[in-house]
């Protein structure tokens, strides 16, 4: 929502008495600062696909049931149709379109997704390729899942096989049943 | 989903100031509730206080060996914290078995107590709901129920509690911290929620304008077992059909301490006062679990499609104080 | 590819694998047009009955509202085929969650304020939606879904069965389920003068374009209906749902380009649902096993304003030899949301049935379930009489019982457990019939080399892309990279839909067609091309679409290996093999992963899905992701699928037949039939949930 477009009062969050309906917030998006003025309803979601075109996160069923939405928000993945982006004023935001580096080298889990066939309609994909960006990242710093053995050592790395993908890509549906490969290309690069 | 102002709290005190000069304010933290009931049209805050940025989400071992988790703890870190895992298995289960690693991610301590039954009559604003609507009806109890309450119920709502982590905490013996204009207090998590009643648009005892500030876990050791078992239509990223929390200490054959809540068959977590009574100091067997278990589901009032609920948490909830009371492997 | 002739069978990476990885394929919500507003539906809030009032005035204030439209304002349209189709046209409220007014606004947040604000009054009137057998409504169509007789009878079934000294009676439910493609039913209008352009989230632009002519009264040439990439169907994009009808509306009297994302919890009601069926089975064989009589006898529901039957009794008709049988349909009109295609409609609850049946069967005789399959095995389709083109049901029963390891299976029911956990093996067959229909494509080559080729195929996920590239790259004789296929916009010859597993076949036979001639073209052209290229085209209306003295069908074997929690009555599976016969395998790679999908999707109408129609207030209960259970990642185990090569010289070019749909044939009966082995419990109404399947455990 670009505040051009429309009539309201822009206003510093937390700053002056919340009399407006928008308010302007910065996001850094893939490394490139953006700065809008946002209706406070917009949720991140529609920011990315609307405001800012970039339409790789999908919107699946809005309400944080599905996972299509995915992208991590401070290094965090995140459901983004429920973080309204007023909310997330300073924050990095990072989308499947700013997973691979600048050049044309593929970030190694969307090369395994291509080696194992890992999706089909391609709807899910962007979501379950930072789904797993995050869970990788958060075994890496020995968060369990419910899948890990509870005497499991606190703190430490948890190593990931088949049934911790499973468990912990759980929040990422996908309708066209592509979860065996998705699985195989997310183990390839835990390996 | 109506406009709505939005204003960001520094403090506490800030925050609670905000409320008070805004009438119809809600406060927003991880959102992953608030924001799906906004857009569903059923919550309609005329202002958010963001409260997701107050320094409330470390979390602290007080002098006297109790755990502090702070308000705006994710829900993911509190489970992964080695204090919560060593000392408080259950807690970690429970918020592992819920949601999504996602959803985890955003959601906050208190945000998952003050999260909304999942009943898809109060979601739904063209059929009648109390929760939603006082006096409008119960949709539930006129249509279908399978995921209601057994327990506790009235003919005003049958809804239940989503949470898994609140049924931990509640076993747990865990308190919530509140600050509001009238200062601080503390409460129980297991009275903290309430039953449906003639008032069941009331979730909670938590008053206008209060904001919890911390959940206190009363002082464990690794040697204080525990355990969280969910069962769900579906393997992962389910609500419960029925689960269960359980402490449970044995000394000598005998059940020395003891805290059982059940999830998902009524308003609240629900604390099986009956069965641990029943069990304190006698033997700790799997007879002795399964009479005292049933002696608490005695009062369940099943309805036509809900029934199975009952037996599903007997077996739960025998399962898991049987494997605790059983001998750690060497 | 360096070779040529090779293309086709290669496990070929999808060609648009690296926009779909890098998240720049674009859906139809996804196509930046200046000006661009949203609108947002409001759906009847009333099972049945009547529009009264429809009051917008408090949606028009709101800010960013440009119009409400209602049956009272909005454009009219001409009668549709579909009444499903015929939305704002009339105050009649056919079930609830039909809808009533769409409100059309700068933002997606304005449009959905503006709905919220809406305020409709109904005459409300008496409604049922609970269909059951004996209903007084109910009725035998002449027709079911794929237009097959509604029944069929040969000697004298009843007599039959009750002279048989084995019988197997038996009633099974299968409940509502819901196609939950992952992209949910989108749409963008955008009005240049006269002319139309849609993008669109469906299974088959032509089609799309079709009616979108007839309901507006407007030339087919001007009108382009864009579907470049869609976030999977499974049937219900396979016809135009009333997204695109509402966003052409909307584009026209705003004058605007507008965008209909339907809301995830609006499917339900619009987009088609797979209906329930009560299904009887009455199975009576000899003590050697073979069938005597069979009888199945499919009750299903349908809407107030259209018929369609889900033509479960229909695989009974291909399966086994029986020389008395019964295959009938009754269908009841209720006032519930129109049933439409969800993957397999007929075969996939109807081999749930008969596959559940045949497994109860071999029980009675204390047969091997594979053998009395095999036992039964007919040398003609029953029905029909006719020579099958190809069947190799007993090859994949026999390999999949091979590799799963079966003759290790100790046939006893609750023969296994593991602690708490009671272990089961099943087996059931599949089928599915090879459908195919008339296309048009071109082929042209240009100067440079290259190829391309032009066909309005849709890839909803299937892989149709890749595999027309590969057909085409074999025909012409030259190696991949040099050829591009144009497919998903309604500018390009006209095709068939992406449905009935019939893609491949119908748009591979023209461009198979265009490839041949054109390079027959080229051979005998000396030197380049000139500047435009040289092109050929195909068509095979009047050959597809001919009646095959053949009964044509693809067949597989699924065998599953699952535990039940005696604790909770939980379900999990462990093991999930199949083995199809499907023709020739095109693309190793992308088939491998349609079988597996669609396993995936039994394994979900097995132990997690279903759907309930709500006897008090008229819709379904289960309206969104988080109550309605599509398997998640930790359902699913590792799946393996396989295949034998079959040679079928009686399908198309290419020999293939489809393979979208038949790897949910079967499946959720072999999970049945596993978990009868693990509990020694026949649990005859999906999914095997913990409340149905803890109670009986117990008892």
């Amino acid at each position: 929502m670009v505040s051009d477009t429309h009539d309201g009062t822009a206003q510093a969050a937390g700053t002056a008495p919340p009399a407006g309906h928008r308010s302007e917030t910065t996001l850094r998006v893939n490394g490139k600062p953006h700065t809008l003025v946002v209706d406070h309803r917009r949720v991140l979601l529609d920011v990315l696909r609307e405001d800012l075109d970039l339409t790789g996160a999908k919107k699946g069923c809005d309400h944080g049931q599905c996972g299509a939405c995915t992208v991590l928000v401070d290094g965090r993945r995140v459901n983004s149709c429920l973080l309204l982006a007023v909310a997330l004023d300073g924050c990095e935001v990072t989308t499947v379109e700013g997973l691979a580096g600048d050049g044309e080298e593929l970030h190694p889990l969307q090369q395994a997704f291509l080696d194992r066939d890992a999706f089909q309609c391609g709807y899910c994909t962007p979501g379950q390729l930072c789904s797993a960006v995050g869970a990788l990242a958060e075994a890496a710093a020995g968060h369990p899942s419910h899948v890990t053995d509870p005497a499991a050592p606190s703190g430490r790395p948890v190593a990931l096989d088949a049934a911790e993908i499973r468990e912990r890509l759980s929040g990422n549906l996908c309708r066209c049943g592509a979860y065996p490969h998705i699985v195989q290309a997310v183990e390839d690069v835990a390996r | 989903m109506k406009s709505f102002g939005y204003v960001r709290a520094g403090t506490v005190e800030e925050a609670a100031e905000a409320f008070a000069a805004h009438p119809g304010a809600r406060y927003l933290a991880g959102g992953t509730n608030l924001v799906d009931l906004m857009k569903l049209g059923v919550e309609r805050p005329a202002v958010l206080v963001d409260v997701g940025r107050l320094p409330l989400d470390t979390m602290e071992e007080l002098p006297d060996g109790s755990l502090r988790v702070g308000a705006t703890v994710r829900n993911s870190d509190l489970a992964a914290h080695p204090l919560a895992r060593d000392r408080y298995p259950a807690l970690s289960q429970a918020l592992l078995a819920g949601a999504s690693g996602q959803l985890r991610n955003a959601a906050t301590t208190a945000g998952n107590l003050l999260q909304r039954t999942r009943c898809p009559y109060f979601q739904d604003l063209s059929k009648p709901c109390n929760k939603r609507e006082p006096g409008s009806g119960c949709g539930a109890l006129m249509g279908v129920h399978r995921d209601h309450a057994v327990l506790g119920w009235s003919e005003q709502c049958l809804a239940t509690h989503p949470s898994d982590m609140a049924v931990a905490l509640a076993a747990l013996d865990a308190r919530v911290e509140l600050h509001g204009a009238q200062g601080s207090r503390s409460l129980p998590v297991a009275e903290f929620h309430r039953l449906p009643g003639e008032h069941p648009e009331r979730d909670t005892e938590i008053r206008p304008g209060e904001l919890i500030t911390s959940v206190v876990l009363p002082a464990a050791t690794a040697e204080l077992p525990s355990a969280y078992r969910k069962a769900r239509d579906r393997a992962s990223y389910a609500f419960a059909l029925a689960s269960v929390a359980a402490v449970l200490r044995v000394a000598e054959g005998r059940v020395a301490e003891v805290g059982i809540a059940f999830g998902a068959l009524a308003h609240r977590p629900w604390r099986a006062t009956r069965a641990e009574e029943a069990l304190r100091g006698g033997p700790a067997t799997a007879e002795a679990f399964r009479e005292a278990v049933e002696l608490e589901l005695a009062a369940a009032r099943p309805l036509r499609d809900n029934a199975y609920k009952v037996p599903l948490a007997r077996n739960i909830a025998v399962d898991v104080l049987t494997r605790l009371a059983a001998p750690a492997p060497a | 590819m360096a070779g040529t002739g090779t293309a086709l069978g290669a496990s070929v990476e999808r060609r648009e694998g690296r926009l779909k990885v890098t998240g720049t394929a674009r859906y139809a919500a996804e196509h930046p047009l200046p000006g661009r507003a949203q609108a947002w539906p409001v759906p009847a809030a009333v099972a049945r009955g009547r529009v009264t009032l429809v009051d917008a005035s408090a949606a028009l204030r709101l800010p960013g509202v440009l119009a409400v439209l209602t049956h009272e304002n909005a454009p009219r349209i001409a009668e549709p085929e579909d009444a499903a189709l015929a939305v704002l046209q009339n105050p009649q409220v056919p079930h609830r969650g039909w809808f009533v007014a769409l409100v059309v606004a700068e933002s997606l947040e304005e449009a959905r304020a503006g709905a919220q604000a809406v305020r409709v009054e109904y005459a409300a009137e008496d409604f049922d939606v609970t269909v059951r057998p004996g209903h007084p409504d109910g009725y035998e169509p002449e027709t079911v879904n794929g237009g097959y007789p509604g029944r069929r009878e040969h000697g004298h079934p009843d007599s039959a069965f009750g002279e048989a000294p084995v019988r197997v009676d038996v009633t099974v439910r299968v409940p509502p389920l819901h196609n939950h493609p992952m992209e949910p039913h989108t749409s963008t209008a955008r009005w240049d003068g006269d002319r139309l352009t849609v993008y669109t989230s469906s299974q088959g632009g032509t089609e799309v374009r079709r009616t979108l002519a007839a309901l507006f009264e407007l030339p087919a040439e001007q009108i382009t209906v864009v579907a470049e990439h869609v976030g999977g169907g499974f049937g219900s994009k396979g016809t135009p749902r009333p997204d695109v009808v509402l966003a052409t509306m909307a584009a026209k009297v705003t004058g605007r380009p507008v965008t209909v994302a339907l809301a995830r919890r609006y499917l339900p009601a619009a987009v088609g649902h797979r209906a329930p069926t009560l299904q009887r089975l009455r199975l009576g064989a000899g003590p050697d096993g073979r069938l005597t009589a069979l009888s199945h006898e499919a009750t299903t529901h349908t809407s107030r304003i259209t018929e369609f039957v889900e033509q479960a009794a229909v695989p009974s008709r291909v399966m086994y030899a029986a020389p008395n049988s019964l295959t009938t349909h009754q269908v009841v009109p209720l006032d519930v949301p129109s049933p439409s295609w969800m993957r397999a409609p007929g075969e996939c609850p109807g081999m749930y049935a008969l596959e559940s049946a045949v497994d109860e069967l071999a029980s009675e005789l204390g047969m091997d379930p594979v053998e009395l399959r095999v036992r039964n095995e007919p040398d003609r389709e029953p029905d029909t009489g006719k020579p099958f083109s190809s069947r190799h049901v007993v090859e994949c029963l026999r390999e999949g019982a091979r590799r799963f390891g079966w003759e290790r299976r100790d046939p006893r029911p609750r023969s296994r457990s593991e602690g708490p956990l009671l272990v089961g093996t099943g087996v059931a067959a599949a089928t599915y019939p090879v459908l195919v229909w008339p296309s048009t494509a071109e082929a042209r080559a240009l100067p440079d080399g290259t190829f391309v080729v032009r066909v309005n195929a849709t890839d909803i996920g299937t892989g149709a892309r890749t595999v027309l590239t590969q057909i085409a790259a074999d025909a012409l004789g030259v190696p991949l990279e040099r050829v591009h296929t144009e497919v998903g916009n309604s500018d390009l010859p006209a095709a068939s839909l992406a449905g009935g597993s019939s893609g491949t076949a119908s748009w591979g036979w023209p461009v198979h067609r265009a490839c041949t001639r054109l390079a027959a073209r080229l051979a005998e052209h000396a030197g380049p091309p000139p500047g435009k290229g040289l092109s050929a085209r195909a068509d095979t209306a009047g050959e597809a679409d001919a009646e095959s003295s053949y009964a044509r069908h693809a067949f597989g074997a699924h065998f599953a290996e699952g535990t039940v929690d005696t604790v909770t009555g939980e379900v999990r599976v462990r093991r999930l093999l199949g083995v199809f016969a499907a023709g020739r395998i095109l693309n190793a790679r992308t088939a491998r992963s349609q079988f597996v999908g669609g396993m995936t999707m039994g394994l979900g109408m097995a132990l997690t899905e279903g759907s309930t129609l709500d006897p008090a207030f008229g819709d379904f209960v289960e309206r969104d992701l988080a109550s309605y259970h599509v398997p998640a990642h930790a359902d699913v185990p590792a799946i393996e699928a396989h295949w034998i090569e079959e040679s079928d010289g009686h399908l198309n070019p290419m020999g293939s037949k489809g393979i979208g749909e038949i790897g949910i044939v079967g499946t959720a009966a072999a999970i049945g039939n596993a978990v009868h082995h693990a509990t020694g419990v026949r649990f005859r109404e999906l999914p095997l949930t913990p409340d149905r399947v803890l109670g009986a455990l117990a008892g």
